[in-house]
């Protein structure tokens, strides 16, 4: 059974129909590359997953159970949609961090306000706040950032701060993370611990979905190549697939105007 | 020499007056403003247009005639004197048009600084399951009140010397205070320097504002 199957999404901006019937499949523990060229759809499709943007028509189902559907999508309620939404982690291209709040309680904040509206939270209050705390200095320590709990965003570098989007995003264990060109606004000397740090959550098997412009890391990291061109999926395979034996002639044409530069 | 504690106390007693109407007018058109400004964002578009069009009114026009406005139309025109007799009722006029005129341009300053909070702090806030009210009480409140310090002290400052207009309907404050003293008031006549006596008040005021103003500003540069 898939984690993630997400059936004939369409999305209409004004006039221009920007996903075209998308559909794909992704299994627990699988690493899924987008790539294409800019404007073919990659960054939307994953907005949708993320409930940033409303598909025009079409399903997404996680773990078998329909977390979105077209039909139905007007009844949802705001407290539905937030728990859907869930299922789903999501790290920026622009890493988005609070800048008024710590490394730490960039990590921790969104829980704290989980848990601080369970009617089991009074009572256990300083249990609670400490386990949080543990968790999200734990993270921290996982992405290499012991050192810089305390610090701000803006006393951070690039690749810093979005090792910190990372951590805060696992916080919430989402079933499926996804990034949305993770290194794109970084310098290039930074790119590389950031990528470093999803390749470990690849070793580790969580479920996640990259949109990328880094070909090399998706080749080596994931284990499906999903490739997008005006809005509908053209390739989708595993990256020796769709890297060494393309079927169509775009997928053919993109890859050589990548790697022969 | 003799004269200026007569002088000063006459004026103290009109600053406390100026005073009054500069709070209250802040107190009204804080909460006020911000009304205005969610209004004026509306994506219902008859009440955004119809609060657009009620600020380019109130900004349009110069305070002085709202004030004249709002303290003699009820009374000369509708025949219905809702202020009242005396310093109380010009007071309440006074500070009726203080608070929906600072609102419209507390409003503008509002809107800029909610607008200016990156709209990727809210969509992060949302991927992480907040509801719309923590997103704005816990992410966007403090980077907006960061981005507009700078222009409300610009605002605040302007105001306590534009409190000095409402002696156009003979509210008794700090300028009319000094004026007396040149028709005659506490057996002082004919002397001018009293009413230049009173820049002194504004400035020392204003001083002050400026340090507490910057002093915020510098608390809240511990991010950016």
């Amino acid at each position: 059974m898939p984690i993630l199957e997400v059936q004939h999404i369409c999305k209409t901006f004004g006039d221009t129909q920007v996903l075209k019937d998308i559909s794909f499949t992704l299994e627990k523990g699988e690493a899924l590359s987008m790539i294409g060229t800019s404007g073919s759809g990659k960054t939307t499709l994953l907005r949708c997953l993320n409930f940033l943007e409303t598909p025009t028509s079409g399903k997404i189902l996680v773990n078998d159970k329909p977390v979105f559907d077209s039909e139905t999508a007007g009844r949802m309620s705001e407290a539905q949609i937030r728990e859907n939404r869930l299922h789903f982690g999501m790290v920026f291209q622009n890493f988005n961090l609070f800048p008024q709040y710590t490394a730490l309680e960039n990590v921790t904040l969104a829980k704290k306000l989980i848990e601080q509206k369970k009617p089991e939270f009074k009572a256990n209050k300083a249990k609670i706040l400490a386990d949080i705390r543990k968790q999200g200095e734990a993270l921290l320590d996982s992405v290499g950032l012991s050192a810089k709990m305390g610090n701000y965003p803006h006393q951070l570098s690039g690749g810093q701060q979005q090792r910190v989007a990372i951590a805060r995003a696992l916080m919430m264990q989402p079933d499926i993370l996804c990034f949305d060109e993770p290194t794109s606004a970084l310098d290039p000397e930074l790119t590389g611990e950031v990528l470093k740090v999803i390749r470990g959550l690849a070793d580790q098997h969580a479920t996640m979905v990259i949109v990328t412009h880094e070909m090399q890391f998706a080749r080596d990291v994931s284990d499906k190549v999903l490739f997008m061109d005006d809005g509908v999926v053209a390739e989708y395979g595993t990256p020796q697939e769709v890297f060494e034996h393309p079927t169509q002639e775009r997928t053919k044409q993109f890859l050589t105007r990548y790697f022969e530069g | 020499m003799e004269q200026m504690p007569i002088v000063v106390n006459a004026l103290n007693v009109g600053f406390l007056q100026t005073l009054k109407l500069f709070f209250v007018t802040l107190l009204g058109a804080f909460p006020l403003g911000l009304i205005i400004a969610f209004g004026s964002m509306s994506k219902f578009k008859p009440l955004s247009c119809l609060v657009k069009i009620i600020v380019w009114i109130v900004r349009g026009t110069p305070l002085m005639i709202q004030l004249l406005i709002i303290y003699y139309f009820p009374g000369l025109v509708l025949h219905n004197p809702i202020w009242g007799g005396g310093e109380a009722g010009r007071f309440a006029a006074a500070s009726v048009a203080f608070i929906f005129n600072y609102s419209c341009y507390f409003s503008e300053i509002y809107r800029g600084g909610i607008q200016g909070v990156p709209v990727g702090q809210q969509e992060a806030g949302l991927v992480l399951g907040m509801t719309k009210s923590q997103i704005f009480f816990k992410v966007t409140l403090l980077q907006m009140i960061k981005r507009i310090v700078p222009p409300m002290s610009n605002e605040i400052i302007t105001l306590v010397k534009d409190t000095s207009l409402a002696r156009i309907i003979a509210l008794q404050e700090i300028i009319w205070a000094g004026q007396a003293f040149m028709k005659g008031s506490n057996g002082i006549s004919g002397q001018i320097w009293p009413l230049f006596f009173t820049a002194v008040y504004y400035l020392v005021f204003n001083g002050l504002l400026t340090v507490l103003l910057g002093k915020l500003e510098d608390k809240l540069n511990y991010f950016r």
